[in-house]
């Protein structure tokens, strides 16, 4: 399990990964696009909490009709120099509004933390290897921004 | 120039503080030699063939005297003496250990200075004309806009991990003196009907081993919707440029995949979405900018009527007077180059010393400015007419007068084999053997404006596809060999050359390009440049020269 963090602390991880091989089930659940669209009927009837993890080619404009009954969208690195995903947060924050969790998955390294925070993600799973406490100082190493992106730096 | 606001310096410093820290982890093996060297790219550290090289981004060329100290002083303190000018106007040193790096930021930092963005698959300092504010062609100076384009793009936290490089060139003038054509976004101003200022806007240019001639996007965009009409263009790059192939991975091969029409409809989509954002700027945001830059307090002067004078009485003073010195709008001043193309010198390098007396020189003729050049010089532009002759002398003893600006020894060079990883071939050499051979003054300005691009391998950073000569090092069974193309310009008339022929063994190209030269000689017009010759007659009676057998 990777260790997840937001800007303050260490994150206890209350949803559940459900790959498209396991049935349905209740809770806080973070299923595939493709399930999402799938089983969407079933899931939108249900109580289920529900989340989407996109990959970097899996463009937003997927789920955009779903938006208001997704609590979190993960959005993944597969390799950490491929930035797609910061385009992704960022259109889903400021052109979409959305209000939700967004999660950094995969190759989300300590030095790309405050860029990924500027672009509108809240969460983060840290890849193998960093260190949870000390990539905190990430957040607060630049504390000034001249874009006007989904967050300012802090 | 342009004087750092808080916001500015305080930037520059974390920056500096950050990279110290991910320096420090490096060496303690705490980070991983992939992911530190895209840190370190972003900070304009490279690992080249003999140490790492570090890139100083000089924004859009302007550079001042206290500047230009601190290179000389990281050259003698850190380095071997010297620096190197790039075509997109920045420093590079050769040989700074990479430990002592984040020290040399510090000190750059110190005055206003970093090297941010020089390198990496991100937004790269913006290029300018090197006669911003001094062009009498001028419509608006661009600088402003560079540095507003330069405050964008800094730690843009969304566009810093792009497909590949992107190269931004803004012009102020209808003279294109930027190369605009050939970068990722050419900017280029213009008025429109009704005299308000705007840009016309190319993408998709550049050279490396798919060359192109940027494409024309928009016509006109109001000057204050640039920010927000650059965000469109990236964003859209950013989530659709290729990222499976390096070498497929820049904005123009997105461009030419999908066609000029249907990228222009995703930008303008994307740009409808953020035109009335935080990102128009409105004129208290340009003024600010505007306002940071110094205007320099120029005499009420006419021009000098000795100058010519002077010119009749020292023929020397006067050769140097109509190739090295340029028109300036404010009467009484004049433009001068200072070449970095001399004898026995790597074309655009300069050493400690000279740095340190070009900043003097700045100081006393040229209210403290220099500038760097696309073409690899130097410039100081704000010199007094009846001072040229004696700047004319201090140059000449600096070995900075050569009288060659725009003359066929007037040679873009990349540093080639000698230096860099990448290169197949040396290039420093071949630059020397071809102006050795035009060194007699007299022939090289009998063959009037030519410009030769020299690269050492297919990533053109000589920008060989846009030299009227344009030569390209390639390497045939470890040895060196230089393909010839004819008919590129970086100008107005911007043209990608064609190639002439096979290519041609390192100890017969300086005589190629003389067999080159010696044919526009013979077979010109009056009044012809060697471009409008090239252009009227083909490349084939170049060809038959160059190809034909003499033994």
């Amino acid at each position: 399990m990777p260790q997840l963090i937001d800007s303050s602390g260490p994150l206890i991880d209350d949803w559940i990964r459900l790959d498209d091989a396991m049935p349905p089930r209740g809770g806080r659940v973070i299923v595939s696009l493709e399930r999402l669209k799938r089983e969407w009927r079933e899931i939108s009837a249900s109580d289920f909490a529900v989340g989407v993890e996109l990959a970097a080619d899996e463009p937003i404009e997927e789920i955009l009709p779903l938006l208001p009954r997704l609590e979190i969208v993960v959005l993944n690195f597969g390799k950490f120099a491929d930035g797609r995903a910061f385009s992704q947060a960022s259109l889903l924050r400021n052109r979409h509004g959305y209000g939700g969790i967004i999660r950094a998955s995969g190759e989300v390294l300590r030095d790309q933390l405050a860029f990924m925070q500027r672009s509108g993600f809240d969460q983060f799973e840290l890849a193998d290897g960093e260190d949870p406490a000390s990539a905190l100082d990430a957040f607060t190493e630049i504390s000034l921004s001249y874009q006007p992106t989904a967050r300012r730096a802090s | 120039m342009y004087a750092y606001s808080q916001v500015d310096q305080q930037l520059v410093e974390q920056r500096v503080a950050q990279f110290r820290d991910q320096t420090r982890r490096y060496l303690a093996g705490q980070l991983d030699e992939e992911v530190f060297k895209q840190l370190r790219l972003r900070n304009g550290l490279y690992v080249q063939r003999h140490a790492p090289m570090l890139r100083v981004a000089i924004p859009y060329g302007v550079l001042n005297s206290t500047q230009l100290r601190m290179l000389a002083h990281i050259a003698t303190t850190y380095d071997r003496g010297f620096a190197h000018v790039t075509t997109r106007q920045n420093f590079q040193f050769n040989w700074p250990p990479l430990e002592t790096v984040p020290d040399i930021l510090a000190e750059l930092a110190g005055v206003q200075m970093h090297a941010i963005q020089t390198s990496g698959n991100c937004i790269r300092n913006v290029t300018s004309d090197p006669l911003a504010g001094v062009a009498p062609d001028e419509i608006e100076d661009p600088r402003i806009w560079c540095e507003l384009l330069r405050q964008w793009s800094t730690l843009h936290p969304e566009f810093s991990f792009l497909p590949r490089k992107f190269k931004i060139a803004v012009t102020g003038s209808a003279q294109d003196r930027v190369a605009s054509q050939v970068h990722d976004i050419g900017l280029q101003m213009v008025r429109d009907v009704n005299g308000a200022h705007g840009f016309r806007v190319l993408v998709g240019g550049g050279l490396g081993r798919t060359p192109v001639v940027g494409k024309l996007l928009r016509e006109y965009l109001p000057r204050e919707e640039l920010l927000s009409y650059v965000d469109a263009i990236l964003r859209v790059y950013n989530l659709h440029g290729r990222r499976d192939n390096i070498y497929k991975a820049r904005i123009k091969i997105l461009v030419n995949a999908i066609g000029i029409d249907a990228f222009r409809d995703q930008v303008e989509a994307e740009w409808d979405a953020i035109r009335d954002s935080e990102l128009r700027l409105d004129a208290a945001r340009i003024d600010a900018v505007r306002d940071a830059f110094t205007n320099f307090d120029y005499k009420a002067l006419d021009d000098d009527p000795d100058t010519p004078h002077r010119c009749a009485r020292n023929p020397l003073f006067a050769t140097w007077y109509r190739q090295n010195t340029r028109p300036h709008k404010v009467p009484g001043y004049r433009v001068v180059y200072l070449s970095l193309k001399s004898h026995g010198q790597a074309p655009g390098d300069i050493s400690a010393e000279q740095m340190d007396a070009v900043a003097e020189l700045a100081d006393r003729y040229s209210f403290g400015e220099i500038r760097t050049t696309y073409t690899q010089n130097l410039i100081l532009a704000q010199v007094e007419q009846s001072e040229l002759e004696a700047l004319w002398q201090e140059l000449t003893r600096l070995r900075l007068a050569n009288p060659n600006i725009g003359t066929v020894s007037d040679i873009i060079c990349c540093p080639g084999f000698d230096f860099c990883a990448l290169a197949n071939a040396t290039s420093i050499d071949v630059a020397g053997d071809i102006a050795q051979r035009f060194d007699a003054l007299d022939r090289a300005f009998d063959v009037g404006p030519v410009r030769i691009n020299i690269s050492g391998c297919m990533n053109a950073c000589g920008h060989h596809h846009v030299g009227n000569i344009g030569l390209l090092g390639v390497d045939k069974n470890g040895e060196d060999w230089y393909q010839i193309t004819l008919g590129g310009a970086d100008g107005n008339d911007c043209a990608l050359g064609k190639v002439l022929g096979p290519s041609v063994a390192k100890a017969e190209i300086g005589e190629a390009v003389e067999r080159i030269i010696e044919t526009y000689l013979e077979l010109r017009r009056s009044g012809e440049t060697f471009i409008d010759t090239l252009r009227r007659i083909g490349r084939d009676p170049f060809r038959e020269r160059v190809y034909a057998t003499t033994h």
